[in-house]
């Protein structure tokens, strides 16, 4: 097997452009509610989900997977990242996200 | 998208969820899959890009960028995060990384230092997300549902993490190397994305710590001001925003390690779909792939004329040995001829001149490897829907 190809460069021609470097920031972009869960019915989940991700994770989630699929993505964000949801509005969520994408 | 305003909803954080077509998105693709519709959005030091999810962004590569060259331009390059604490400010006059744990003597480096006092090197290589083409996973899988714009070859800058390990004086008994950045979760209860390589592993000299991408700085999304290179792995182990380096003396086992990012440890890293995942190991080398990257699927050729094929093929660190062809849905294979060799990690483009009798033709590209493995024509399952490579089938209608 050939070696990969690593070059060796001369470092020092790097360090003007490093010395002269000012702060970059950034911003999360704006975020809107996806008209799937733009109802009273996706409140919960609108409220519940975008504490830490925006709502595409969800709408982008293949059709017809059932509702236990959704059960099981909501039992993930509750058991294994620990979701601050108590166990009666997780299942409002689990059901709703089964109505409108199940 | 709604036009009644959810901020309401929201509280904390500073997060504000805004009526209305957020990123300015105008243009949509359709990914090849069921719920495949994404808005194409501009995100800074990027072109317009698929958007996956926004927060944490989530972008991938327009597949047609894969045919304009085989180096992915930056404002290009797909982006993956897990968290969504990105850092909102990094100043790099201030920027310090730790070099730590099992060591003789721990290493604070600023990036002055690091491009200074140990020696720079290059590579070119492809990263991949474990989960790329995730979409066109059969049965589909729960997950970030990603066409094939989930990778990209680029040429790396930096100092091998073998010549920063050395300086710090690895002690007796360590065992694994583990990375952190500076992105954080959004939750203390949500485990911090920390990665893990094997001592040897770390060691190897071909693990950088880049600083540069492409002979830029890393873009903000790509890692700025430093990012983990490993070549031939997938894109897990590729930390961005690194800035915390620990030596550790037993097997790491945070959640990205132990509980995430796992494959079936059997000869096929595969199940029958729905088998239950049981003995695991962690995702490690990319599978070998190819894909047609001149047209797309449907695309209307001239019939009796020579039609130019292209494409890039790639794997896990093995020189591609050969391209294969078939221009009658897999029956007989042409071979391909491969393009500038620029070493094990990167794309290697192949072509290849067919001539097309009138009709839609099943077109397959199969690349194989000199280690003698080669693109399954069956797609293998497995249940995260990692390391999806199977034979690509492009249809063509020569008239």
């Amino acid at each position: 097997m050939r070696k990969a190809s690593i070059a060796l460069i001369a470092s020092a021609a790097l360090l003007s452009t490093a010395l002269a470097a000012k702060p970059v920031t950034f911003a999360l972009p704006e975020e809107s509610v996806p008209v799937e869960l733009a109802d009273a019915e996706g409140e919960p989940v609108v409220n519940a989900c975008s504490t830490c991700h925006s709502l595409e994770y969800i709408t982008t989630q293949p059709r017809g997977k059932g509702a236990q699929f959704w059960k099981d993505s909501v039992a993930k964000m509750v058991n294994v990242y620990k979701a601050p949801l108590e166990p009666a509005d997780a299942d409002a969520v689990a059901s709703a996200l089964a109505r409108k994408f199940g | 998208m709604t036009t009644f305003d959810r901020r309401h909803f929201i509280s904390g954080a500073g997060l504000s969820l805004l009526a209305g077509p957020a990123l300015g998105a105008a243009k949509s693709v359709t990914l090849r899959f069921g719920n495949g519709t994404r808005p194409l959005v501009k995100m800074p030091q990027k072109r317009p890009m698929i958007l996956l999810t926004s927060r944490p962004p989530q972008l991938e590569t327009p597949f047609e960028v894969f045919n304009e060259g085989l180096i992915t331009p930056n404002d290009a390059f797909f982006v993956r995060y897990h968290l969504s604490g990105l850092p909102t400010v990094i100043d790099p006059a201030r920027f310090r990384l730790s070099i730590g744990g099992h060591v003789e003597k721990p290493l604070e480096l600023s990036l002055a230092n690091l491009k200074r006092d140990f020696p720079v090197t290059e590579i070119v290589a492809v990263n991949q997300c474990s989960g790329n083409s995730r979409g066109f996973v059969n049965p589909r899988v729960g997950g970030g549902q990603l066409g094939n714009g989930a990778m990209g070859n680029a040429r790396w800058r930096g100092v091998s993490l073998r010549a920063l390990l050395d300086k710090a004086g690895v002690r007796e008994g360590a065992r694994q190397v583990t990375f952190n950045g500076l992105d954080n979760p959004p939750l203390d209860t949500i485990p911090d994305f920390v990665k893990a390589l094997d001592l040897d592993h770390a060691r190897d000299g071909e693990v950088l710590v880049a600083f540069a991408m492409n002979g830029a700085d890393l873009p903000f999304l790509n890692g700025y001001p430093l990012r983990l290179i490993v070549p031939g792995h997938f894109g897990t182990y590729w930390v961005k925003h690194l800035n915390e380096i620990n030596v550790v003396d037993a097997q790491f086992d945070g959640y990205w390690m132990k509980t995430a990012y796992r494959i079936p440890d059997n000869d096929c890293n595969c199940l029958v779909p729905g088998q239950k995942l049981e003995k695991t190991k962690p995702i490690g080398r990319f599978n070998v792939r190819s894909f047609i990257t001149s047209h797309t699927d449907g695309a209307k050729v001239a019939a009796e004329r020579l039609t130019e094929l292209r494409g890039i093929a790639f794997s896990g660190g093995s020189n591609i040995a050969r391209l294969a062809v078939s221009i009658d849905g897999g029956q007989n294979w042409l071979d391909a001829k491969l393009g500038e060799d620029a070493g094990r990690y990167s794309f290697r483009e192949w072509r290849l001149g067919v001539t097309l009798p009138a009709g839609v033709h099943a077109i397959k590209v199969r690349a194989y490897t000199t280690d003698g493995e080669a693109q399954p024509l069956e797609a293998r399952w497995q249940p995260a829907g990692y390391m999806h490579n199977a034979v690509e089938t492009m249809h063509l209608e020569a008239a």
